[in-house]
Parts: structure tokens; sequence; C-alpha cells
């Protein structure tokens, strides 16, 4: 159970932007991760919360090694993806799948759902045989809680959560090992967010998969994960324990993400206070010196301008990147 | 008077498979002051409400009922009387910060306009109007944003600049339709302080639009819950959250992820999809997926009005 599969070391991507004329062009380089290491390990679920613009989703995809990582490395199962050839690093996105954020634009408009489902048997199984592939298809879509008897249907004809189910369905049909969820819940409907959760959540232990789970709201991710990591500007802030990181926080920016999240009880709600972040998350292209969240920090100290705090590992397991994280009592629940 | 009196309010729309009925025999009212939440899942008729009543049903829509504001119909008035209102006493915050603004104007020219067109100030006062609501709303540097174009915002700042022009002619309504449902948490807090100071301010009233039952807990007063084009339950916040009577109420209670629960508790979904409007069920709508239902639910529930004013429409809330 605790074999480690997935190991990302100091990975970073950067983008390089080009403005102004055709003469003389800026380039400006954009740190969309910069640094951001951790392991998972088999059957376990890491949370990635963060505010938009924090390289969530550029963190996805560099797991996936559908984009270059500019430093560091993605080792699954040992192996450095990007240094394998082509057709090996094929091979090994079978064991390697991804749900979209937005499921009605993931899935193509002219493909019935039999088509979608199946399409990536066919990819890697060329000779397989139609009958198999048929009920290959129905048993995922069993599995996700779809009727088999819609396998000719398009999209359209679908919601927002039965799409995302589809979604789901085309990652497990190669039976993956590991699945990144990006923003899978998003954009849907409260409601039908808590079944694709729960959907999730039951696979997973069916399954053993492994899976990174991101979203922009920790309430989400809660019920969910196994470890939980914040990401801000392209850096974790905080990778803790789920049971730690609910109740004691060890970074600021964590905290502030909590009492962010609305609560849903008019009592409590009068009393939430303010997140006590000031001002919008910087532009990714000139980040703060020292502790990139140092300009939102409610308790930023000089130090923090000027030293960028390394990720170091607490006494009882959890990391955090804050030079105050020993001496800060950011404890949950006083008011609820 | 109530300032908006909505009286069995009708929506239907004309679509090639047949007439869809977004919105069945609604009623409700507003006094200043006031924030109703309008909540419900994606197709409920949430939008499709406060659009007739704005007049801004697309072309294939048809609407009847009464929907008085200070007196008038507003569903009577004709486009031009309808202008005199809308933007200067009644604003809206549409959904979609990245489609809401016009690409093509910078946020100056977008500002103004409003300003010019109801209270007649020249350019010049119109634009200081202007800094001053952004400034309100915390864009840092109002006077040089202002001249920026929409795509220079991120998305919580264009959300931004939409409520400080919903909020720059003090209107007497506001209805926001999901105004934070695509932004960060973080930025959702900031914009519902912002509406929760215009309501101290200048007394508005506001009806809140959302399916996050949420973020309704700490602006609203009141809470319409809508399934299917109706109105299911309706009732002050505290009889919402703590005494919901309509099992779909409970059912988008429960749904809500909580940080205040323990880790492990389960969330529960309500099972299925919301029903095809084309071809609702007899009886109760919610019918196929309450976990209530019994043999009573294929007639249709009469709404039901307790002494506290909680109205909700179910044949078991009533007996239990």
């Amino acid at each position: 159970m605790n074999e480690r599969v997935l190991r990302v070391q100091d990975l970073a991507v950067h983008f390089k932007l080009r403005e102004g004329g055709l003469i003389r062009p800026k380039t400006h380089t954009l740190k969309a991760v910069d640094g951001v290491s951790f392991d998972l390990n088999a059957g376990e679920t890491l949370g990635i919360v963060g505010e938009s613009g924090c390289g969530k989703s550029t963190l996805a995809r560099a797991l996936l090694a559908l984009i270059k990582p500019t430093r560091g490395r993605v080792l699954w199962l040992g192996e450095d993806l990007n240094k394998l050839d082509e057709e090996a690093l094929r091979k090994k996105r079978q064991d390697l799948q991804i749900v979209f954020q937005d499921p009605l634009a993931a899935l193509n408009p002219r493909m019935t759902v039999r088509d979608i489902i199946a399409e990536p048997l066919w990819t890697f199984f060329p000779k397989i045989a139609r009958v198999q592939v048929d009920e290959r298809v129905r048993g995922v879509m069993k599995m996700v809680g779809l009727l088999p008897n819609q396998v000719n249907r398009y999209p359209h004809e679908f919601s927002g959560g039965q799409c995302q189910r589809i979604g789901i369905a085309r990652a497990l049909v190669l039976n993956p090992k590991l699945v990144v969820c990006d923003e899978p819940v998003s954009a849907l409907d409260v409601s039908i967010q808590a079944q694709i959760i729960n959907l999730l959540k039951d696979l997973q232990k069916k399954l053993n998969l492994s899976l990174v789970f991101i979203a922009h709201d920790l309430s989400v991710v809660k019920h969910i994960s196994d470890r939980v990591m914040v990401m801000y500007l392209g850096r974790a802030m905080e990778i803790s324990c789920r049971d730690h990181l609910y109740r004691r926080p060890l970074h600021p920016y964590t905290s502030a993400l909590i009492k962010a999240v609305p609560v849903p009880d008019p009592k409590l709600a009068r009393l939430a206070s303010d997140t006590g972040l000031t001002g919008d998350m910087p532009s990714p292209l000139s980040p703060p010196s020292g502790c990139v969240f140092h300009s939102r920090c409610p308790v930023s100290i000089t130090r923090c301008e000027l030293e960028v705090p390394a990720l170091r590992r607490m006494e009882n397991g959890d990391w955090a990147a804050c030079h105050r994280a020993e001496e800060l009592d950011l404890t949950i629940g006083k008011t609820g | 008077m109530s300032l908006l009196e909505v009286k069995g309010l009708n929506v239907g729309f004309d679509t090639p498979e047949g007439e869809v009925h977004a919105v069945n025999n609604l009623n409700f009212s507003l006094n200043a002051g006031d924030a109703l939440a309008i909540v419900g899942e994606s197709g409920s008729g949430k939008t499709q409400t406060v659009m007739a009543i704005m007049g801004l049903l697309a072309e294939n829509g048809h609407v009847n009922g009464q929907a008085m504001f200070k007196g008038k119909d507003l569903l009577q008035m004709s486009t031009s009387e309808l202008n005199k209102h809308r933007g200067s006493e009644i604003a809206m915050i549409f959904q979609d910060p990245m489609t809401s603004l016009n690409p093509y104007l910078s946020i100056e020219k977008q500002m103004i306009e409003v300003v010019i067109h109801h209270q007649g100030l020249n350019k010049a006062e119109a634009r200081a109007h202007a800094v001053e609501m952004l400034r309100a709303v915390r864009i840092p540097d109002p006077e040089r944003s202002i001249r920026q174009y929409p795509h220079e915002f991120s998305g919580g700042m264009r959300q931004r600049v939409i409520v400080a022009m919903g909020l720059l002619c003090e209107p007497d309504l506001l209805i926001a339709d999901e105004p934070t449902t695509a932004l960060d948490v973080t930025v959702q807090t900031h914009i519902s302080h912002l509406m929760s100071a215009l309501r101290q301010n200048s007394n508005a009233a506001i009806i809140l639009i959302t399916h996050d039952l949420g973020v309704v807990a700490g602006l609203c007063d009141r809470v319409l819950v809508m399934y299917a084009g109706e109105a299911v339950e309706c009732g002050t916040v505290e009889q919402i959250y703590y005494d919901p009577k309509h099992p779909y109420t409970q059912g988008l209670l429960n749904s809500v992820p909580r940080l205040d629960r323990p880790e492990d508790t389960e969330l529960h979904a309500i099972p299925g999809n919301p029903p095809n409007l084309l071809s609702l069920p007899e009886g109760c709508k919610f019918r196929d997926r309450c976990p209530k239902a019994y043999a009573a639910c294929t007639e249709t529930p009469p709404m039901q009005i307790d002494e506290g004013q909680h109205a909700h429409c179910c044949f078991r809330g009533a007996s239990e």
C-alpha cells in the first residue's frame, strides 16, 4: 500500500513571453511552477489547492509530461518521464490519465459516448476485437454510474455532471495507476459536485488508484485528500496531512484560504472574519522578493521580504515554507 | 408597499422540441434593504426569473404575470420606459466576469456611459464618480486602471469592475446572478463584503442568485429555493438552514462541503440530475430524486405557509 509511485523533485516550468515590437522585443520569464517537490504513494490522494494563476494546472500537465519542465524531474515508478523516448513515454501514458475541468469542452461533440470512451483502447491496442471494446466500454460506464444503453448518445445530450462521468470513464478505461483530476468539479453545481467527489473516492478505493486532485477551494479537497498541497505563485507553501492542515495550518496563506470558505450557517457566517489578505495576487511576471506571499501576508516580518523561505519538514512530518511556521499558532476553530 | 412584488410569474420558451416551462407561477416580494437569495441547481429557473423581470428574455421567450416595482408593472413597460429604470434604479451583475464587459471599450467608456445617461453628469464629473467607485471596490490605482481595457484585468478584478458599475447609480435594487461562482474563494469573500456594505450604506435591496447555499448564509436574510421552475421552499435564512422542510433544500444543504465538520464526514449528494424541462413528471417534480417520496407525491403538493411565513411544498415536510 505504501509503495511510492510518483516522485517529483524540484520541478520548475518557466514560460518565455515576448512583448513589444518586432525590432527589439522584450522577453519575460513567467515562472508558472518554480521548484515543487513531493511524493505520492499508491492508493493515495494528494489535493492541490491555490487561487487561479498559482500554477496548479501547469503542474498537472508537467506531472504527465505534457509539457517539458525547465528544471527538475518527474519520476514515475523510478523512471524519469522526460528522459524516455517518445514510444516509451507513450506506453507509460497508459498508467497516467487526466480528467479535465470543463466537462463538456473536454469531449468531442461529434463522437458518441462509445467512441469517446473507446478511443484510448484503440490507440493502445489497435488490434483489439470490437466485442471486447464494447464490453470494456459498458463495464466502465457502469462503474462511473452511467447507463450502458446510452453508448450511442452524444455529449450534448448529457448534463454537466454526466459529462464529467464520461470524462472519468475515458480516463479509467485503460486501468491507469495515476489519475490527475484538474478541477474536475469546479464547473458543476454543488449538488452534483458531491456526486463526483464521492464517485472518485469510491473508484479510488476499488481500483487502488493514486489521485492528484486539483481545486481552487479547500473545502472541495477536504473530503477526498490524504494530504494537501497549497500553492501560491508557482511554489508550494505547505504540504500537510489533511487532518493537520484543516485544524492547525502551518502557513498564513493556508489559514487565509480556510477562512475564506463560506460557512453555510447563518449564525457562524455573521461572525466570519475577513481573510486578513490584502490586495490581489501579484503578477507572476514580477513576483515579490523573498517570500512570494509576503506582500499579502498579515503576519510578515522584514526577514520575509529578503529571504526566500525553503519548504521545511516540521516535527510532525508536514512541510511548510514560512520563516515563522514554528512560532505561529494558526489553529482554526475558535469561532467555528 | 414592497419595492418589488412578483406575482404569478410564468416564463416559457418556444423551442423546436416544444414549449419549455422555465418558471411556473412564482411569487415573492422584496422590501427596501432586504436581501433575498434565489437558490437552486442549473436549469431551475433562477436566472430566467430575473431576466424576465429585467426584460432581457431571449427572443423565443414569453412571460406573463406581474412584477410590480415601486407600484408599476415592469412586465408591461415598453423598452424605453424600462430603460429609465434599468441601470439606475435596478442594476444587474451578470454571472460571467469574462464576457459581460465589452472588450473593445475601455473601462472608463463603459462606466461613464451609465452615469451620463441616467444622472446627466458631464464627462469629467462622471469620470470622477467612476474613479471613486473603483476605489470603493478596492481596484488599485483607479485613475490609471480606468483607462485600461477588460483584458488587462484578472477575473477577480473584472468582477469588481462589474460590481462597481452596478453600484454607480446607487440602485434601489441590485440583482446579482452568481456574482462569485467563477471566482477564487478569497475574491468571493471580498465581493460578498462589498454587497453587504452597499446594503448597509444605501439601504438597497439585493437579489442574490446562486447554487451554493454556502455563500448565502452571511449575506441574505431570506431564501427562496427553486426546483424545475417552481418555488419549493421560502423562509428566513434561519428557517432554511436550521429547519429545512423540503427534501430538496435538505439535499442542497447536505451537499455543501463544509470545513466546520470532521474530516471524514461523508458528502451527501442529491442523486440523479435536474429534470428535463420539456417533459416534467406529473405531481411533485422532485419525486424521482427524493429519498422520502411516497405514493402521495404523484399529486402536486400545494404550497403551505406556517405562522413564521415559512413556506414549502411537500407532503412529507408537513407531517414531519
